[in-house]
């Protein structure tokens, strides 16, 4: 127990000492916040002029999440400077002396690296939520309504789940420029457009983003899970990756 | 002690290191030699685990690295000067390797006044020359105040100075009773520090002898004499007992022995003397012989199984 501790101070020392780390947090909250500030604005403004259809299918709140959307891909290069950084610049060598466990090594990194996620994720959920819903006025969803506080909790688990995903497969990858290659275009275009596509679309709603994203909205009829449910799908996706990378990290060299 | 026994390391298809067996003993400077390229450092990356062997093992009192807790503690190794996070401060490295096997905080600063960064320790590493690199580790070494040093080319790019200072640190070290194990490719910097020496080449242990036996059987020292008459010259010497063989650009050379008495003999003997020099071969010399030795024998070995094709 005491050494698990000696870890965690160990890794929280490492991210706390690196600028880079700790300013993608910050810019993560900030890009989330400010896009959905703009964009709630810009719907709030034109409501009126949205069809009878649009205006019945308002779903305030996930609707006040639409910044997660880009604030996600800062978290994933969050993700892959904590991770593929032990390789560009070999600290993994002393990582590993100092810790030899592969699994401890691990499993530190990753508790202090999500741990502050959780919290980055939690903070500006509950940030955006307010500032969007101050913006829709009397339109707009209060945590007391049915699904809301779901939805605002579950927009900051799925970031989170998002960025230990991308750490798992940086894990894997190691490379930084490999793992932006793969994981910025999934999320960004892959996943949205796989999406749009009639005879994929069922499939497509098991992808990690799109099943994990569920549970941000109130209004989930038409999906073949629940929100809960789409929360344990990304979960599964991020345990794979998590455990890839553990798998790797046992086998390769350092 | 740390004990390699038939430790192998394939990297597809060429062997990095060949059926390895030998042992750093405890208390001694080992130094280890070899032509670049010839396994060394991934032989030091085995021994802490860093690289999984393809065969045999190694193993520090008995248990694999990996097993040991908080290794820092017993083992401290500079493989990589290179190695340290560019963002991060020098004492913000050290504190968290600190960290992780629990070394008081008190000793980052104490190794940072020992290998003399401690002024730079708050700067970030990215800008660090080669020199105060190599200091951050061989601090980052020393943290846990390990009785087993591994030190991978310690002088490789430094300027004389800072050659200096890691002789007379790792003569130090030892000197506390420390086992050091250091690498190195030049025959003169082993010669140097080393109590006892492993020489390998292409992955295969070529020799695993103590220093002082190294110098005796490959240190040959001789008296160079060049005389206009070289009949009287070998009269003289034969009277006091003195063997001594002419070489073929018509010099003699006379094995062992002091300049002093030839010089007396020969005086003596009234013999005219254009030179007479005490002579040593270098142990570089030797070395190199050694490791084109086995450069040649995996040459042959090619020839061999080209010719069986």
């Amino acid at each position: 127990m005491r050494s698990a501790r000696a870890l965690l101070l160990a890794e929280w020392t490492k991210i706390r000492s690196v600028r880079s780390t700790v300013w993608t947090l910050i810019t993560a909250f900030v890009v989330t916040v400010l896009t959905s500030t703009v964009i709630a604005a810009v719907y709030n403004n034109q409501f009126d002029s949205l069809s009878a259809k649009q205006k019945a299918d308002f779903d305030p709140t996930n609707l006040g999440f639409i910044g997660v959307q880009l604030g996600q891909l800062v978290l994933v290069v969050f993700a892959v400077l904590v991770v593929c950084s032990e390789y560009t610049t070999r600290t993994v060598r002393y990582s590993l002396m100092a810790v030899p466990r592969r699994g401890a090594f691990l499993a530190a990194k990753l508790t202090v690296a999500t741990a502050l996620v959780l919290v980055t994720s939690m903070a500006t959920a509950f940030t955006t939520f307010g500032i969007a819903q101050s913006i829709f006025g009397a339109r707009g969803a209060s945590l007391g309504d049915p699904g809301v506080a779901r939805a605002v909790v579950g927009a900051g688990l799925y970031m989170t789940l998002i960025t230990l995903l991308a750490m798992g497969l940086s894990a894997v990858l190691r490379s930084p420029m490999l793992s932006l290659g793969v994981l910025m275009p999934f999320f960004f275009l892959v996943s949205p457009i796989l999406t749009t596509v009639p005879r994929i679309r069922t499939a497509a709603r098991f992808l990690p983003d799109q099943a994990g994203g569920l549970v941000t909205h109130v209004r989930t009829s038409g999906w073949p899970f629940g929100p809960w449910a789409g929360l344990a799908i990304l979960c599964g996706w991020t345990a794979a990756l998590v455990l890839a990378g553990y798998l790797t990290l046992r086998r390769r060299d350092a | 002690m740390i004990t390699l026994t038939d430790l192998t390391k394939r990297y597809g298809s060429t062997l990095a290191v060949d059926r390895l067996s030998f042992r750093i003993r405890p208390g001694l400077v080992t130094g280890f030699l070899g032509p670049n390229g010839a396994g060394k450092s991934t032989t030091m990356r085995m021994i802490v685990g860093l690289d999984r062997p393809t065969g045999g093992q190694v193993v520090i009192d008995g248990s694999r690295y990996d097993r040991i807790g908080e290794p820092l503690r017993r083992v401290g190794a500079m493989l990589d000067a290179q190695g340290t996070h560019g963002g991060r401060s020098a004492r913000d490295h050290l504190r968290w390797l600190a960290q992780s096997n629990r070394i008081p905080a008190k000793r980052v600063e104490e190794v940072l006044e020992k290998v003399g960064i401690a002024e730079v320790a708050g700067r970030r590493t990215r800008g660090f020359s080669l020199g105060m690199s190599q200091r951050l580790g061989i601090a980052a070494a020393l943290l846990g105040d390990p009785p087993i040093l591994l030190l991978d080319e310690p002088v490789n790019g430094l300027d004389p100075e800072g050659v200096r200072w890691i002789r007379t640190l790792m003569r130090n070290l030892a000197e506390e009773g420390r086992t050091i194990f250091v690498s190195s490719h030049l025959m003169s910097e082993m010669a140097i520090t080393a109590d006892h020496l492993v020489v390998i080449g292409r992955g295969r242990l070529l020799a695993d002898t103590s220093m002082a036996e190294f110098i005796d059987a490959n240190a040959r020292s001789w008296i160079r004499i060049r005389s206009p008459q070289p009949e009287q010259l070998l009269d003289a010497l034969a009277g006091a007992g003195i063997t001594a063989r002419r070489d073929d650009d018509g010099t003699f050379e006379v094995e062992g022995g002091d300049t002093e008495r030839v010089g007396d003999v020969l005086a003596e003997g009234g013999v005219t003397l254009h030179e007479l020099s005490p002579r040593h071969a270098s142990l570089e010399e030797a070395f190199i012989r050694m490791t084109e030795d086995s450069v040649e024998y995996s040459a042959e070995g090619t020839a061999h199984e080209g010719a069986a094709k």
